[in-house]
């Protein structure tokens, strides 16, 4: 049975339920009130992280890191959730890594994060992380990630990982017209930037939380603050999404139903 | 620390953990708790100063299990005279934490009615016109007039506004941060574990349920928690308190029957809006007369609004959103919140009782705190501060016994954390207000009246009444509103609205003449919208439903559906056979429903059972 030592990136995000509102400050643009929002695991990298628990069980041994560059206090708001759902050793950085931080430099800061984890090896290294964010629709931090830490073998958008009994792994990555495409790759290293994958959010377990808890919270304690540089990118405006509500509960309707009407709907625009 | 054994009770293999102390619900009551207990968890050194019982050589165990998905769930006004907070943080800085600002500017102000449907008494018009035939005299000024000063008794000048969401989400992260204790959010507790006279801990709540509660994929059987003391915070209509009166009942001529639904909006002012922050409002006469509302101005240009619909509000129409829109709407708040922005949205359910609804404070394995132990101050209007120093008490009577070994029995924690409670302000207050409010069963004017004497006299002078349930006192449809619409209308109305699944609110207030709200996508809003706009509705998988409908045939018989009307998130409509239907997916955890059935199994007790369930609204700002 081959283990695996699986790194998972994963930074926060504001819960995307919130009205969130940009704003400029002296070190650019923000979220207004962002320190105040509830916060939490960026949707795509908590995918990774529930594919990456599975993998854990199904392979026994295996480790899990979680990698996350995310303002500590915030973080450990976040932690107190996501901890009851995966058994994971945290890997805190603390730094303000918002949406409109640069990709490569939040790369520097993770790679550097996870090439200080002892006894790492990298032989049996799977890097997983979001294949996009909930922050910013940039998409290029894992890739970025994977090639500062000389990780050749890279799949986006990845649905479903199957290791089979050579070792290797089989990896289902979307691509256009729903289609997945089927790779296969020798093993580890290996980087997986995940889409939604097909598992269902894990149960909250006390007994994996109070495990989690036990280095979570001195991981916590003794994160190093991290700068980012913030005048690498200039923004030269930014703008939320266009949103238009229209608010109408309906229960028990056909899917075609509902997905023609929200066709027409969207089609006005 | 864990094992696994069969439970006696549940025929399924629980997890087992024991912990020294375990806690349910995490609001300002449990927050003072652990605030002061793990301040004292530690000595100079390091080393622990008390040691744990289950893990030999650590420090004491300590976990807090709390429903919703975040520990700055929490919602309220809330204007406090922070008097317990601030002993907590000596020398601090409160107004470090997000949204809070003292106090500056208080005013009470009696509103009249500009849109002439407010249902008002003879009593009450005859003043109205007596003031606006004075007019400027009267210093009546937007259909409203600023009383020339607050009582003593309710005065909050030396205060702060606070978030309550924040405020919890700022003392959890100490608490957290600190190491001292587990803060484990997203998850509810099912009930108390009793064994005999004694509470011996808590049961989670199981997942992987079907809506019914029958195992489903991935069933997960909730973990028995084992701790020499529970400490029970879950507030007003948590799962653990009520099981425990249920088990244990109340002390004598102890009741809580007097409920309020708060609901509110967190609204981003307009740059010229007028407001300063630390402002102060605290209203009365308008939407209803039963109805009393409040202002507050937090920094950075936010203010909470909201109102307050009591259980003595004897229409059994009941909407507490569509009040609120009307009471902000009136000219004397609209003047400063036109052009504002929806930030946030809530309602919860306030246990008015006080003293009268004061369950066992303490017993056996257990002690209760905050505001379903009975701490709110009625009088004053208060009970962040009070449900904080509960926590605090209990706290420093827990390092008492522990330094002297003494276990934690019915005896020693009344000792101890009782008498500590009795000796205090919080008490000593509660006495002062214990009957202040009971003149508002007889009506708007004899409660205002009876309110001032027993705070004018320091609770010497009080009203006295009974002692109803609240379904008691909702007065029929015919009676509140025969006079303006026929029985046979009012049958009519009824009917189409059941059968439309929709409640009779909106139809009987627009034949009464309350005008349609002028939507405009910001603040103006559906309710529906509120719930989308207003934070976020949690509702994970996995979990059965949390309010039951326990004999459905008392449902069908029951018209109009108070649950129905009086549902904050609209998660409880009119079901096909006459049984109301629960979405889950809407429920705000407000409780209302509890309160407001007039289905009574017993008398006493309603239709309604509210469990425990993990989710509800989200929303920090609150």
């Amino acid at each position: 049975m081959n283990t695996y030592h699986v790194v998972v990136c994963a930074g926060i995000v504001p819960d995307p339920l919130q009205t969130l509102e940009p704003i400029t400050t002296v070190s650019g643009p923000a979220l207004k009130n962002e320190m105040m929002l509830p916060a939490v695991l960026d949707p795509w990298a908590g995918h990774a992280l529930y594919e990456a628990a599975n993998l854990a069980a199904h392979a026994p041994g295996s480790k899990i890191w979680l990698v996350s560059a995310a303002p500590k206090a915030k973080l450990q708001q976040v932690m107190m959730n996501v901890a009851q759902k995966a058994s994971f050793e945290l890997v805190p950085v603390d730094a303000q890594a918002s949406g409109f931080s640069d990709a490569h430099a939040v790369a520097g800061v993770l790679s550097a994060a996870i090439e200080s984890i002892p006894g790492l090896d990298r032989s049996r290294l799977l890097l997983f992380g979001g294949w996009e964010s909930a922050s910013r629709g940039a998409g290029v931090t894992m890739q970025l990630v994977g090639e500062q830490m000389g990780i050749l073998d890279q799949f986006q958008g990845v649905d479903q990982l199957t290791i089979q009994p050579d070792g290797s792994l089989e990896i289902l990555e979307r691509v256009e017209g729903g289609h997945h495409m089927v790779s296969m790759c020798q093993g580890p290293p290996a980087l997986l930037g995940w889409a939604t994958g097909n598992l269902p959010e894990p149960r909250n377990n006390p007994q994996i939380g109070m495990a989690n808890m036990r280095t979570v919270m001195p991981a916590l304690q003794k994160a190093k603050a991290t700068a980012l540089p913030h005048d690498v990118v200039r923004y030269l405006s930014v703008t939320p999404p266009k949103q238009q509500r229209q608010t109408r509960i309906v229960k028990d309707r056909p899917a075609d139903e509902i997905a023609a009407e929200l066709m027409e709907w969207i089609s006005r625009d | 620390m864990s094992d696994s054994s069969p439970s006696s009770s549940a025929q399924v293999e629980r997890q087992q953990m024991l912990v020294d102390i375990a806690g349910v619900g995490f609001g300002p009551a449990m927050g003072g708790f652990l605030t002061a207990l793990s301040r004292s968890l530690l000595n100079a050194d390091g080393t622990p100063r008390l040691d744990s019982a289950v893990a030999p050589g650590l420090p004491l165990q300590v976990i807090c299990y709390e429903r919703a998905d975040g520990l700055g769930f929490g919602i309220s006004g809330a204007v406090t005279r922070a008097r317990g907070i601030r002993a907590s943080f000596p020398g601090g800085d409160l107004t470090q934490i997000p949204m809070a600002t003292p106090v500056t500017e208080e005013k009470l102000v009696y509103l009249l009615d500009p849109v002439g449907a407010s249902r008002r008494s003879l009593a009450l018009r005859v003043a109205d016109r007596a003031i606006r035939t004075l007019g400027p005299i009267a210093r009546l000024n937007n259909h409203a007039v600023e009383l020339p000063f607050t009582p003593k008794f309710m005065r909050k000048h030396d205060g702060m506004i606070f978030s309550l969401g924040q405020f919890n989400q700022w003392v959890s992260d100490q608490i957290a941060s600190s190491g001292l204790a587990q803060l484990w959010p997203g998850m509810p507790v099912a009930e108390a574990l009793i064994d005999e006279n004694a509470v011996t801990g808590l049961r989670l709540a199981d997942q992987g349920v079907g809506l019914d509660g029958a195992p489903s994929g991935g069933f997960l059987p909730g973990m028995d928690v084992h701790a020499a003391l529970t400490v029970v915070a879950d507030g007003p209509v948590g799962a653990v308190g009520r099981h425990i009166d249920a088990h244990f009942g109340m002390p004598e001529g102890n009741r809580q029957c007097e409920w309020a639904l708060g609901m509110k909006m967190v609204v981003e002012l307009r740059q010229d809006s007028g407001l300063e922050a630390g402002t102060v409002l605290h209203t009365l006469g308008f939407p209803e007369p039963e109805v009393f509302g409040f202002l507050y101005v937090h920094p950075d240009r936010l203010a909470s609004v909201g109102i307050f619909i009591p259980s003595w509000f004897r229409s059994p129409v009941r909407t507490a959103y569509r009040y609120l829109q009307y009471f902000m709407l009136h000219p004397y708040l609209w003047q400063h919140l036109q052009g504002g922005i929806l930030k946030s949205w809530g309602a919860k359910s306030l246990q008015e009782s006080g003293r009268h609804g004061e369950p066992f404070l303490a017993g056996n394995g257990y002690a209760r705190i905050g505001e379903g132990s009975g701490s709110t101050n009625v009088l004053a209007g208060s009970g962040v501060d009070e449900a904080w120093t509960t926590g605090v008490q209990l706290a420093e009577a827990v390092i008492e016994l522990l330094e002297h070994k003494k276990p934690f029995t019915r005896e020693n924690l009344e000792q101890a954390y009782v008498g500590r409670r009795r000796a205090s302000w919080v008490d000593i207050e509660s006495k002062i207000a214990a009957d202040s409010r009971n003149g508002f069963r007889q009506g708007v004017v004899t409660g205002l009246i009876g309110m001032a004497v027993a705070g004018l006299t320091r609770g010497r002078i009080s009203p006295a009444a009974p002692s109803q349930h609240s379904c008691v006192r909702t007065a029929a449809l015919e009676q509140i509103y025969g006079s303006r619409i026929s029985p046979a209308e009012l049958k009519q109305l009824q009917e189409e609205c059941a059968g439309r699944g929709e409640a009779l609110h909106d139809r009987i207030m627009e034949r009464c003449g309350w005008p349609e709200i002028p939507f405009d996508g910001r603040l103006m809003i559906s309710h529906q919208d509120a719930l989308l706009m207003g934070g976020s509705v949690q509702a994970p998988p996995g979990y059965a439903n949390h309010v039951v409908f326990v004999r459905p045939e008392l449902c069908r018989e029951c018209e109009p559906k108070l649950c129905v009307e009086m549902c904050s998130g609209q998660a409880i409509m009119h079901g096909e056979d006459g049984v109301p239907a629960f979405d889950r997916e809407k429920c705000v955890y407000c409780g209302a429903c509890l309160w407001n059935c007039r289905a009574s199994t017993d008398g006493t007790n309603g239709n309604v059972e509210f469990r425990a369930g993990a989710g509800g609204l989200h929303s920090t700002l609150n």
